[in-house]
């Protein structure tokens, strides 16, 4: 019984320590977004609350969590509630299986990127359950558009997962960045290229951010699914949408650039003099040149057209990952690569 | 034994994140205001008193997208297990995916050039 006690206290004393620093990511996120975008716009960004703005995320937490929860006359009360947090939890459950370090990991278990890839999917249901929910148009249409098209990118993310599968004939997150250990030319972003490019256009696509924001395009349907949420249950909708694109970076990084595996690794000196670095650093450095992408391109791109978006989806990187995943798969069967 | 504890952790963290969700509003409805009118609970439509109900008809291609996700999902629920055990399961096993594939390859084909795929 006490044995049985301590392992619930280890289990939950580890999901503390992976949560509480994601929840920190997320709020020094929202500034960084907003300081580099600025950068990248010649503004300067926030810069009242705290030295360069660095109490902004804290600001603004408080301030939503003091306004008023306005549940709409016409909405489906239970529901509406319900959305939020359905959207979240998800979006929290699939850092159980994200291993950080060689043994650093809450749930080690074989199905790693089943789990994951459950999890992501089942943050549609916030998504369409708000949208719903809402009874306003500009709610619905964006819950629509929305499910389409993470749906549809889905499947292109979807083939991407099985040609790292091909190639690392586990399933177990822990295992594949093993399978790329000997350094920066055994990554797989070098061999599944194309799938690594197709990975993350999706990936950007499933967590509806810029160039592929027309959910929330704030142009023409204001702020899609989320336009009744008033307060905190805004800003609930905002921590799972931030922490889905972590948990991507992180994906990102342990599928094809060798999760926390050193890019030095098996160069002359380059190896040795890098070697007092923690291997957790490289995949925060890995996660935190994806994230850095994601406003580089938000920066950058303008927003997609709807028919574009479909398009891109279904004509052009299902087609492409299908193909490469057969020349992996027969390149795999001929023993030509990753033995 | 050891597998389900794994499993366990991973449904201990759904648990906190339903709490992660609900905390934040529970807290919120006792440090904000609650001051209701019609006004301010009418759905949202740039200032217009709503038009008509908001659960109208839809595009039927959305529904289009739906279904073409379900067969494309299960092939990726095929290919996963494949994926992993193929250096196991040898020719017979490559050759039978392959075979499944193309035929799927045709109904993508089909669909695309009865123009399933296109939204103007």
């Amino acid at each position: 019984m006490l044995d049985q006690c301590f392992a619930l206290l280890w289990i939950i004393g580890k999901i503390i320590c992976v949560l509480v620093p994601v929840i920190v990511c997320v709020a020094l996120l929202t500034l960084l977004e907003r300081k580099v975008i600025g950068a990248m716009q010649v503004r300067v960004g926030p810069n009242r609350n705290g030295i360069a703005g660095s109490l902004q995320p804290i600001c603004d937490v408080l301030k939503l969590l003091a306004k008023e929860l306005i549940i709409p006359s016409k909405a489906s009360r239970y529901l509406f509630i319900i959305a939020p947090v359905l959207a979240l939890a998800p979006a929290l459950a699939a850092w159980a299986v994200i291993p950080f370090t060689n043994d650093w990991v809450i749930a080690n278990v074989n199905a790693g990127i089943l789990v994951v890839f459950a999890m992501t999917s089942l943050g549609i249901y916030g998504i369409i359950i708000a949208g719903w929910s809402s009874n306003s148009k500009y709610a619905f249409l964006g819950a629509l558009r929305s499910v389409a098209q993470v749906v549809s990118y889905e499947i292109a993310m979807g083939f991407t997962f099985v040609g790292v599968l091909l190639a690392a004939g586990s399933m177990n997150l822990r295992e594949i960045v093993l399978h790329q250990s000997g350094g920066i030319w055994h990554w797989y972003f070098l061999p599944l290229f194309p799938l690594f490019v197709v990975y993350w256009i999706s990936a950007v696509a499933e967590t509806n951010r810029a160039p592929f924001d027309i959910a929330e395009g704030e142009s023409e349907i204001v702020a899609g699914f989320h336009v009744e949420y008033s307060g905190i249950m805004f800003g609930i909708f905002f921590l799972a949408e931030y922490a889905n694109m972590i948990l991507v970076s992180a994906l990102a990084a342990l599928l094809f650039m060798g999760g926390w595996l050193s890019p030095f690794a098996g160069i002359p000196y380059l190896d040795h003099w890098f070697s007092w670095v923690p291997s957790v650093l490289w995949l925060v450095l890995k996660m935190s040149f994806f994230i850095f992408l994601y406003f580089w391109m938000r920066a950058t791109f303008p927003r997609y057209r709807y028919d574009q978006i479909m398009q891109l989806g279904w004509k052009c990187l299902i087609p492409v990952a299908l193909v490469w995943i057969v020349l992996v798969a027969v390149a795999v069967q001929m023993g030509w690569i990753f033995h | 034994m050891h597998m389900l504890t794994e499993y366990f952790s991973i449904f201990l963290l759904v648990i906190v994140g339903l709490i992660m969700g609900v905390a934040p509003m529970l807290l919120s409805r006792k440090l904000g205001p609650s001051r209701p009118n019609p006004e301010k609970l009418s759905p949202y439509e740039c200032g217009f008193n709503a038009f008509e109900d908001a659960r109208m008809p839809f595009n039927v291609r959305y529904y289009l997208v739906a279904i073409l996700f379900i067969i494309f999902d299960l092939e990726t629920a095929f290919l996963f297990p494949w994926a992993v055990s193929l250096r196991r399961i040898h020719w017979f096993g490559f050759v039978s995916m392959m075979l499944f594939l193309a035929i799927l390859v045709v109904g993508f084909i089909y669909e695309w050039k009865r123009g399933a795929l296109e939204w103007e």
